[in-house]
């Protein structure tokens, strides 16, 4: 910013700040957790879960096959039946309050494996990942002993063993969001974490163990996309839920077909993120911010299409490139990072493809100024106009900190625009009227709707979506439905 | 009148275009400039920064002209046990007592600063208000911290309260015009928004939150809605404006907070005394202790920290 008096700008920078990774305790090698124990995987294999903020080797992970995905579902329906389904309900809810406790208790070296594992900010593993993961155990713990008042004059009952997928952005979360419901209702899981991020869902295994958790209630079995596949076509299995790309949800919705599966999936978006002129500009410029930058815009329900009303676009559209120079991109392990690394080679190139199809469709691009880390994967903020709603980059979902902005004139039109996806999994909207605000939210097709507010998650709010985004809900006693069976 | 009418009409329109706050928002935003890292040299550098910019305080009934060549000597020696300590940025006195600032600040670089309008209320007619800066800017005054009428902005008379700055900045002649808006009456922040583009479109050089005799005083929050203000109007002209947080800043982690603040908001230009003061009375004394623990290691006792 240039002044208008001849004072010698002063150049201050804030110091550079890792968080400590003396503390963290992990392996060189991991193997599977079933049964209780650690167990190697029988094909003998394993692959590597790298740092993807320095491409170095964290870990070594054992590959689970079809026959280890086997023995883990055995060990889970023994636990099934001769434990956890017969164990007093409120037994069952001081196994899972255990676990928060025991989280809680090493949630700053989740927090740090988390980032050094899947490329996050420790800001937001610290603040967001980690306490909320916690908050899912003491929620459902909570709902254990309490069912038959979740479903007013229904009698519940637990389905078996729940096979479950979780991906990569949010490696911690994401299993809290599938164990904790699938224990409190009186199942028992196996559960696969993403290839890239297995991490610390091992971590939890350990505390699982420390916990006391009688063996084979909850079981972790790692590897690729093949080890998934071997959990959803098991035929002992009674429950899937899969968190991941539409495209796996499509196969696995094919997969059970015909079976007696019950199954939630949470997949893609291309959430809508709307600003009408009413709005708090300045704040509904943080929320543009934080919709889609957040965990560097991997994260399902990402604001990624932002519609500004036409008479204040180029005054947001500044101010958002004003805002855009003050965010720090590097060392996810730097407290002062905003955006940090993103989460593989692969990701990357597929972030990278659609900044050049964005830039083939004739749309503009903006990047602020930033260095970047030389080794490790990142992108800086990505901002693009002049968009169209037949854009490739407006359509599919990039899962990068990538936001395509468009403008509009009528409500009637915007809500049209928003509702041409394929998906239908979150939306923003900003104005100070109340009155637009629900009848936004009714017309919208979204699972989640924010008002004057962004990616704001609670363990009673249930999240989940509507057509290609998938169906089922977790959170809230709505993601406790999913893991009963009305009887 | 139909000329009055008209600047009436202008003003509602030029208020109409400040932009709603939303107060969740700007909580939001406010605790993430709490979470950047300041320390070692980054730290050093910002204490002497924030000390470089205290508008060092004392606007009590009971001040006496010793008081005041106390606190000068203060202003201008802050601790001489600390080598290449600057100076504070200016002395705040009531009217009366400027001339005495005056002379004991003489041969120094620190301003002196006068609050006028019949401080800290504004509760007297313009006529009084004029009279007051003048005199102050007579005595010497460099620098006058002016209140708003509050009422009349809050019952919507907003030509009369703009009249009111604009006749007070004529009054000023070179001195530069800080505008208290006293945010600890007006509620909430869109109204701390109107008043704050009101004050610099009136001709403000500086708006200052709060007379520091209301409670609540600064916070992160009002300051920041006034530094988008700032921002706002420098965006659309070019022209900058000072901001001056007052009361409730006594501790030297608050003071960084603010300053990374103004960094990220309005940027590195704004980081001098030129364009942001701390109205405070105790929060030397704080950065000074900073200071002596990093030369020395440890903590010294306050006895050691003279207090004027």
């Amino acid at each position: 910013m240039a002044t208008n008096k001849n004072i010698p700008e002063v150049e201050w920078e804030y110091a550079p700040s890792l968080e400590g990774t003396s503390h963290i305790q992990l392996k060189k090698k991991y193997d599977l957790f079933i049964g209780g124990k650690w167990v190697k995987p029988s094909s003998g294999k394993y692959f590597q879960s790298i740092n993807p903020a320095n491409e170095e080797v964290l870990a070594e992970v054992a590959y689970g096959s079809e026959k280890d995905v086997d023995i883990a579902v055995k060990a889970a329906r023994k636990a099934y039946n001769e434990v956890w389904s017969i164990m007093p309900a409120a037994e069952r809810a001081k196994y899972i309050y255990r676990i928060a406790r025991l989280m809680q208790e090493r949630a700053r070296e989740l927090a740090v494996i988390e980032t050094l594992d899947g490329g996050k900010t420790i800001r937001e593993a610290r603040d967001i990942d980690v306490p909320l993961a916690c908050n899912h155990f003491f929620y459902y713990a909570g709902w254990a002993d309490k069912l038959e008042y979740a479903f007013p004059n229904r009698k519940v009952e637990s389905l078996g063993v729940a096979g479950q997928i979780i991906p990569w952005n949010f490696p911690l979360l994401m299993a809290a969001w599938k164990i904790a419901p699938a224990l409190a209702a009186g199942n028992t899981v196996v559960l696969k974490p993403a290839e890239t991020t297995s991490l610390t869902a091992l971590k939890l295994a350990e505390i699982i163990e420390a916990a006391g958790l009688p063996a084979g209630v909850v079981n972790i079995v790692t590897g690729y996309g093949d080890t998934g596949a071997a959990i959803v076509n098991h035929s002992d299995v009674n429950k899937i839920a899969f968190t991941g790309s539409t495209n796996v949800g499509k196969i696995i919705q094919k997969a059970l077909a015909g079976t007696s599966k019950k199954l939630t999936l949470e997949l893609g978006g291309k959430s809508a993120n709307i600003i009408f002129d009413d709005a708090p500009i300045d704040q509904a410029v943080e929320g543009i911010v934080n919709g889609i930058f957040f965990n560097q815009g991997h994260v399902c329900c990402a604001g990624s299409r932002l519609f500004v009303q036409e008479n204040v676009a180029e005054k947001v559209i500044a101010k958002l490139k004003e805002r855009l120079k003050t965010l720090y991109v590097g060392n996810p392990l730097d407290k002062n990072t905003d955006i940090g690394a993103i989460n593989s080679k692969e990701q990357l190139a597929t972030i990278t493809k659609y900044l050049e199809i964005g830039k083939q469709e004739g749309a503009e691009m903006y990047q602020p100024a930033c260095t970047i880390p030389a080794k490790g994967f990142y992108c800086p903020p990505t901002l693009f106009t002049n968009v169209a709603q037949s854009n490739r980059i407006a359509q599919e979902e990039i899962f990068g900190p990538v936001l395509t902005i468009q403008t509009f004139r009528t409500i009637d039109e915007v809500i049209q625009k928003a509702n041409n996806s394929p998906y239908g999994l979150a939306a923003g909207v900003w104005t100070e009227k109340g009155a637009r605000i629900f009848n936004m939210a009714n017309q919208l097709n979204a699972g989640v709707i924010w008002a004057n507010t962004y990616n704001k998650f609670d363990p009673t709010s249930p999240f989940g979506g509507y057509k290609e985004s998938g169906f089922g809900r977790e959170g809230g006693v709505h993601g406790l439905a999913a893991y009963v069976k009305f009887v | 009148m139909q000329m009055k009418k008209d600047i009436q009409q202008s003003i509602d329109q030029l208020l109409f275009n400040s932009p709603t706050i939303d107060k969740v928002g700007v909580e939001e935003r406010v605790a993430r400039f709490q979470t950047r890292s300041i320390k070692g040299d980054s730290k050093l550098q910002a204490l002497k920064m924030a000390l470089n910019m205290i508008d060092l305080t004392t606007l009590e009934g009971k001040d006496s002209p010793g008081k005041v060549q106390q606190m000068c000597y203060k202003a201008m020696h802050l601790h001489d046990e600390l080598p290449n300590l600057p100076t504070v940025a200016a002395v705040c006195v009531y009217p009366s007592m400027v001339k005495i600032a005056k002379s004991a600040l003489l041969n120094s670089k620190v301003n002196v600063a006068s609050v006028s309008t019949a401080f800290p209320s504004g509760q007297a007619p313009l006529a009084v208000k004029l009279a007051d800066t003048t005199f102050a800017v007579n005595e010497g005054a460099d620098e006058i911290d002016m209140v708003i009428s509050r009422g009349k902005f809050l019952a919507g008379e907003y030509s009369f309260v703009f009249d009111e700055i604009a006749a007070i900045k004529d009054a000023c002649g070179n001195a530069r015009l800080k505008v208290i808006l006293e945010t600890g009456e007006l509620l909430t922040l869109d109204n701390v928004r109107k008043a704050s583009d009101l004050a610099i479109l009136a001709g403000a050089d500086f708006i200052k939150t709060s007379t520091g005799k209301i409670q609540p005083a600064a916070t992160m929050q009002v300051t920041y809605t006034m530094l988008m203000a700032i921002k706002d109007y420098y965006e659309a002209t070019g022209k900058m404006i000072g901001m001056k947080p007052a009361g409730g800043i006594s501790t030297s982690k608050l003071a960084l907070h603010y300053l990374v603040m103004v960094k990220e908001v309005l940027g590195n230009a704004w980081l001098s005394n030129e364009w942001f003061r701390f109205g405070a009375s105790s929060l030397a004394n704080d950065v000074l202790m900073q200071l002596m623990k990093a030369e020395t290691g440890v903590y010294q006792s306050p006895d050691y920290f003279s207090i004027d």
